[in-house]
């Protein structure tokens, strides 16, 4: 029973990181309909450099400020440079696309950091609570990282629901020729839609790297079941994505628990399968199902 | 003259010739080669055996795979259990279970993938990429955990000698299974099963109106793919005599996607270009980093930066890759010849040697 409170808990706080994962993929199917499966060696590469940064001797506070301003950046250079001229290809050219981004990034990290994962410090005590004597797996670090996911949610949601900005944004995703004719340049807001997945991508890559070491190809499977969870909660859907996260959290924790961590990626792509399979458009999308 | 019209008219007799002659210059090549380049050669056999399985589900049938890694792991497991100590099969019928292996596993795969589009499909074959090497941690009594396993090197026949060197033997081995691959899919995209893939790329609403079941259809293309990189899988542990759960990571299904990518999506002549790509690719880019004195970092991941290129500037400039510029430079090379020789010969020039792609085809895929 402990053990099952223990995996519960801690699936949570990894849920929570899924959950960040799969809404920078959700901001940008949103605004730009291509899957960025580039998003892990991105959120990988914003961490090394809060890495860098740290180790040179600044705070933790100064890191994670860092990585989520280069993550702003970076995701406006790829969605400006590189991702801008397939906006309107087929579907398949942005994923391979993506892979190509994909490679490259982890390439150069792997040029400039060496390849041999390095331990990344954490924001607080990776020592579990103690209640009533037995110390659960739930750490104060726990705390924080759910604490950080639904601030951005929450911080999210504001901004699309409650700001011209965010109003602009939606426009330029969902109506881009209306918008445009209303003045709306829709071109940066697309950049700035990307710019802000991508800073929380870094959030999700600072938040899970003292967990998983940090290297070039550390994060992939963090990719893969981010991308499982924004399926699950409908890719279109930023409330669905943190749904998703935290679901497909409890259950790769319990799988991990109870028949080892090495079949994680294959339990979420058996649970991706299932949920395609019943529900197409994923839990929580109001869109309507491909029919053929 | 009548003879070479029968020739042409059969696609068999066509792909037949393709193959012995193709057998024929290898075994011939083999032989001035040195070992160390015989076993390149053998590298290359087992990446076009993957190569030309991927190009055909990509090009003709509109899919993409991101799982090719997955099943070149299934074969290569598979190869050692049935060829090592207590099953101990010769090399021959072991690759024959590899094959089966995959085709066994890329079914259920392939009837999931076939109701996926576009993203959701990449990303389920990328969670197949990453997620089944990992089993052999979960079963490390019977394949290894991160050891893997290990079989001995193919013996050469009594009949070839006794001095017949082992690379040479593995790269007639690799070529064997790249060739009866060619035989194969050339085949199979010159019928009727190819033309039925292309229609369901192409529409798949008009291809149900004409009786296909797309579906099955695009299971079908999909388990072609998977039974092409099991024998690309085994031949790979046949050849390096090891497997190991890291030598599939996602980079290796990257990779392979790079390779189909830059030699044109479709082709099987674009194939080999990729195979010659993800051969030779690694030495170069090693030379280079000697002669500019980088750091090992640097060279480790030159190759890997270099395919990350190849995709991105394919998919920006260039999506037909090196087979599609050069049909469109003999396209263009083509009126000028054929002007001269118009009143000579009122046929058009020889039938191209690869999977039935036509020079306006490009990469496509089916709307989400």
């Amino acid at each position: 029973m402990t053990k099952f409170i223990d995996l519960t808990l801690s699936g949570i706080s990894s849920g929570a990181i899924y959950a960040a994962v799969a809404l920078a993929l959700v901001l940008i199917w949103r605004s730009t309909r291509v899957v960025n499966f580039a998003q892990g060696s991105m959120l990988m590469f914003t961490t090394f450099i809060a890495s860098a940064v740290i180790n040179s001797g600044a705070s933790y506070v100064e890191g994670f400020v860092v990585a989520l301003l280069a993550g702003f950046a970076l995701g406006a250079i790829v969605e400006r440079v590189v991702v801008r001229p397939v906006e309107n290809a087929s579907p398949l050219n942005a994923v391979i696309l993506t892979l190509g981004l994909y490679t490259l990034i982890v390439a150069i990290a792997g040029m400039i950091w060496g390849n041999t994962p390095r331990s990344f410090p954490a924001a607080f005590s990776l020592h579990g609570y103690t209640v009533g004597g037995t110390t659960l797996l739930f750490t104060p670090n726990d705390t924080f990282i759910v604490l950080v996911v639904i601030a951005v949610a929450a911080a999210l949601a504001f901004l699309f629901r409650r700001t011209s900005l965010g109003l602009r944004m939606r426009g330029a995703a969902f109506a881009p020729e209306v918008a445009r004719l209303l003045g709306v340049r829709v071109g940066r807001m697309l950049t700035l839609g990307w710019a802000l997945a991508a800073t929380v991508g870094s959030l999700a890559g600072v938040l899970v790297a003292p967990s998983v070491f940090l290297g070039p190809n550390s994060f992939d499977p963090i990719l893969i079941i981010g991308f499982v969870a924004a399926v699950l909660g409908g890719l279109d859907s930023p409330p669905g994505a943190v749904v998703g996260g935290i679901v497909l959290g409890l259950a790769l924790s319990y799988v991990s628990g109870y028949e080892g961590a090495s079949l994680v990626p294959l339990a979420a792509l058996v649970i991706l399968v299932i949920v395609l399979m019943f529900r197409p458009t994923g839990l929580f999308s109001a869109t309507k199902e491909r029919r053929v | 003259m009548r003879a070479l019209a029968v020739f042409r008219g059969s696609t068999l007799l066509r792909s037949l010739a393709i193959v012995v002659i193709a057998g024929v210059v290898l075994i011939l090549v083999t032989d001035s080669l040195s070992s160390y380049r015989n076993l390149q050669l053998a590298y290359g056999g087992y990446y076009f055996c993957v190569l030309a399985g991927l190009t055909v589900l990509a090009g003709s049938s509109g899919q993409i795979s991101l799982g090719q890694g997955a099943f070149m792991a299934v074969g290569a497991y598979t190869f050692c259990k049935l060829n090592a100590a207590p099953v101990a099969w010769s090399v021959f019928p072991s690759l024959v279970g590899a094959v089966v292996a995959a085709v066994l596993i890329g079914i259920p795969v392939g009837a999931a993938a076939s109701r996926l589009r576009g993203p959701y499909l990449a990303g389920a074959t990328l969670a197949f990429a990453v997620g089944l090497p990992a089993v052999a941690d979960k079963f490390p009594a019977f394949l290894g955990g991160e050891n893997g396993l290990s079989v001995n090197p193919p013996t050469s026949p009594h009949w070839l000698g006794s001095n017949f060197p082992l690379e040479r033997w593995e790269a007639w081995i690799s070529c064997a299974g790249a060739l009866v691959v060619v035989f194969v899919l050339y085949n199979l995209t010159h019928s009727a099963v190819g033309r039925s893939w292309r229609a369901v790329r192409d529409d798949e609403i008009a291809a149900s109106l004409a009786g296909l079941r797309v579906g099955r259809r695009q299971t079908l293309a999909f388990v072609v793919s998977a039974a092409c990189a099991g024998l690309g899988g085994g031949l790979l542990a046949a050849v390096l005599q090891l497997t190991t759960p890291s030598a599939f990571p996602l980079q290796l299904s990257l990779t392979l996607l790079a390779g189909v990518v830059i030699g044109g999506l479709g082709s099987l002549v674009g194939a080999v270009w990729g195979a010659a790509l993800l051969v030779f690719l690694p030495n170069w880019t090693t030379d280079l980093a000697n002669s500019f004195s980088l750091s090992g970092n640097v060279s480790h991941n030159l190759p890997i930066a270099i395919y990350g290129l190849v995709l991105i500037v394919a998919m920006l400039v260039w999506p037909t890759g090196i087979q599609g510029g050069l049909r469109a430079l003999g396209h263009a090379v083509r009126p000028a010849i054929a002007g001269r020789a118009r009143r000579a010969a009122a046929e058009p020039a020889s039938p191209e040697a690869e999977g039935g792609s036509s020079k306006d085809e490009e990469v496509k895929a089916s709307q989400p």
